[in-house]
């Protein structure tokens, strides 16, 4: 009896090797799942009282707060597809071997390792009023008065391109090589031009991988903080929604106020992440062919 | 279809890096033949089909397709088909699709490609798998729907590259005599890559045997079965004792050699004389064993079914694969004799 359960168990994968599950479940709960329903049940518990919805109430009631979801969406969405698009033509230049392509790559990842404080550091110097770029555009007179790139919407954006399109690059060059060669040289033979080869064929087969890099840029995205301080215009233009949750918590002290905040900062990336994941499930999403 | 009379390759040469993969390839290529490329790996057969196809270009060397050069087109408007060794089908693509790739990038009319399309599945006996994608089908019909999708387009020329390597042995017996039933049936023009010389012996009308990145023998399949121009063809069409020897007399082009104490006559293949270290070639099944001839003793035997390989030593310590119905058993003192007329005696 009890080696036929066990057969039967083994099956269905479950056998004592599943206790090596455990530290990692005990990770997620303690560090995700317990925080989070912590922080759900804090936002039903407004501190000025009035009913389980008040804090979702005063956050929708007032454009001031309510705006500020459009806001870090204008910033986060464009970021995110710049990130993606410009990445595509970049690894797909990239993906064979020549000489010196580990150099140029570690010269693209670079901007991982920097961390957002140098980026908008390096940006100020950059781009700022008496940055390199607008003293050299006004000693040679292509411009009157120094064009504004910082402290406002574009210098987030900068921010994000920089440190965003790393990642972007990394996850679709690895995508790209996952895609067998033969395949475009096999269309190739068949009277497919370059431009009908990469749309038919290697399009099709990157998409879901597309999809995939543009969701992970775009959470790093939308959840922008210290840049859209340092570099941006906190106040205005890129008041993001993180940051009208930081003002609950460490300046009004309302802890519940920010929880409700983050919660529904966590609702419009889901409800992002679900549109691009629905369209992503539409595609071809088995095997490329290609070692990867 | 834009059909040609015949193909040139000029000295068709492919270097990689300091390595030349291909040198120097003449070959004219009829309309209507099936040729084969065989050689062991490496030696620049798949090189020569690349740069047929225009997926590789060439160091030197011209293709002419009649009066036009074609070695500087790329290959999606030299109109070849191609068979790849992996198949490379369209992971994301019905077999109907994949099929009709080809026919839509040539932008002809729907009801044609249609048309075309179901013919060229019908032809391969796939209709039933037709809305299937590539990764529900088993490796012999992956290997139907390449063939389909290189020969829908009615291509002038069709290159296939080891088509058979990746499947199992009674498949590939089947598929060879599809394609040769195929290349037959539509008239197409094939070259065909292959390293396993029966499969070239028994599909094509002419063999072109590479080493090397060089062409050692141009000729059909019996030529080149029984009268390999070098020792190295000899040993890669099956005359698996290459026995290196002392030529002792000449007459015409007869040669005596001394097997194990034996002297045996051959036919001098190239410039051989008297004292001359030679290379004779024999292939086992025309070594037979006899009540006198050559001693040796038999050192491995195995079972093959309705004959026996046997090894045996000579005297001199000279191995020889010898094919036999008799049943023998190893440490058997034998004779042997060599069918006359059939033993090569190449220079070495």
């Amino acid at each position: 009896m009890s080696a036929i359960w066990q057969h039967r168990l083994a099956e269905r994968g479950v056998d004592r090797r599943l206790w090596l599950l455990l530290p990692a479940t005990i990770f997620v709960l303690l560090l995700f799942i317990y925080p989070f329903l912590y922080g759900l049940s804090l936002s039903f518990q407004p501190m000025q009282g009035g009913g389980v919805l008040a804090n979702y109430d005063k956050f929708f009631s007032d454009a001031y707060q309510r705006d500020t979801i459009a806001t870090t969406l204008k910033i986060a969405l464009p970021a995110a597809l710049l990130n993606v698009l410009a990445a595509v033509p970049i690894a797909f230049r990239l993906r064979g071997r020549f000489r010196g392509k580990r150099l140029l790559t570690t010269i693209l990842v670079v901007p991982i390792t920097l961390g957002t404080v140098l980026t908008a550091q390096g940006l100020l110097n950059y781009l700022g009023p008496t940055g390199w770029l607008n003293r050299v555009l006004l000693s040679l007179h292509i411009v009157d008065n120094p064009i504004r790139l910082t402290n406002n919407y574009w210098g987030v954006f900068f921010s994000l391109v920089i440190t965003g399109f790393p990642f972007a690059f990394l996850l679709v060059l690895s995508y790209l090589s996952g895609i067998d060669p033969t395949l475009e040289r096999a269309a190739a033979t068949l009277g497919a031009s370059r431009a009908q080869r990469f749309r038919r064929i290697t399009l099709p087969l990157l998409a879901p991988g597309l999809a995939t890099t543009f969701l992970l840029t775009f959470v790093l995205a939308f959840s922008v903080f210290p840049s859209a301080v340092l570099v941006g215009n906190p106040a205005g233009s890129t008041r993001v929604i993180s940051l009208a949750a930081y003002q609950a918590a460490y300046e009004q002290y309302d802890y519940s106020y920010a929880s409700a905040i983050a919660m529904v900062m966590g609702a419009v990336e889901l409800v992002v992440v679900a549109i691009v994941l629905l369209w992503r499930s539409r595609l071809y999403t088995g095997s490329t062919g290609g070692k990867g | 279809m834009t059909g040609f009379d015949q193909l040139r390759l000029e000295g068709v040469s492919r270097r990689f890096g300091t390595a030349d993969a291909l040198s120097g390839l003449d070959l004219t290529i009829e309309r209507g033949e099936f040729i084969a490329l065989l050689g062991p790996s490496g030696c620049g057969k798949s090189t020569a089909l690349n740069c047929l196809a225009g997926l590789l270009p060439l160091t030197a060397g011209a293709i002419w397709q009649d009066d036009q050069r074609i070695d500087t087109l790329p290959p999606e408007k030299r109109g070849f088909g191609m068979v790849f060794q992996n198949y490379a089908l369209f992971p994301h693509l019905t077999v109907r699709d994949n099929i009709a790739f080809g026919l839509r990038m040539r932008h002809l009319p729907k009801d044609d490609v249609r048309r075309r399309t179901t013919e060229a599945i019908e032809t391969v006996q796939l209709t039933e798998h037709a809305s299937k994608l590539p990764g529900q089908l088993s490796g012999g019909q992956q290997q139907r729907v390449a063939i389909a999708r290189a020969t829908v387009l009615e291509p002038s020329l069709v290159l296939m590259d080891e088509p058979l390597s990746n499947l199992d042995a009674k498949l590939r017996l089947e598929m060879r005599t599809e394609i040769r039933r195929l290349h037959q049936s539509l008239g197409l023009t094939t070259v065909y890559v292959t390293h396993d010389q029966e499969e070239a012996l028994s599909m094509a009308d002419r063999l072109v045997v590479m080493r090397q990145g060089k062409v050692q023998q141009i000729g059909t399949p019996e030529e080149v079965h029984t009268k390999p121009s070098t020792w190295h063809v000899a040993d890669f069409m099956g005359y698996r004792n290459l026995l290196p020897l002392k030529a002792s007399q000449m007459n015409g082009d007869q040669v005596t050699v001394d097997l194990g104490g034996t002297a045996i006559r051959g036919s001098a293949q190239g410039a051989v004389a008297p004292g001359d270290d030679v290379i004779a070639a024999v292939r086992p099944e025309d070594v037979k064993l006899a009540d006198q001839g050559v001693k040796g003793l038999i050192e491995v035997v195995e079972y093959q079914g309705r004959e026996r390989a046997v090894e045996v030593v000579l005297d001199d310590d000279v191995r020889l694969h010898v094919r036999t119905e008799r049943r023998v058993e190893a440490g058997e003192q034998v004779a042997l004799t060599v069918t006359p007329g059939r033993l090569l005696v190449y220079p070495s």
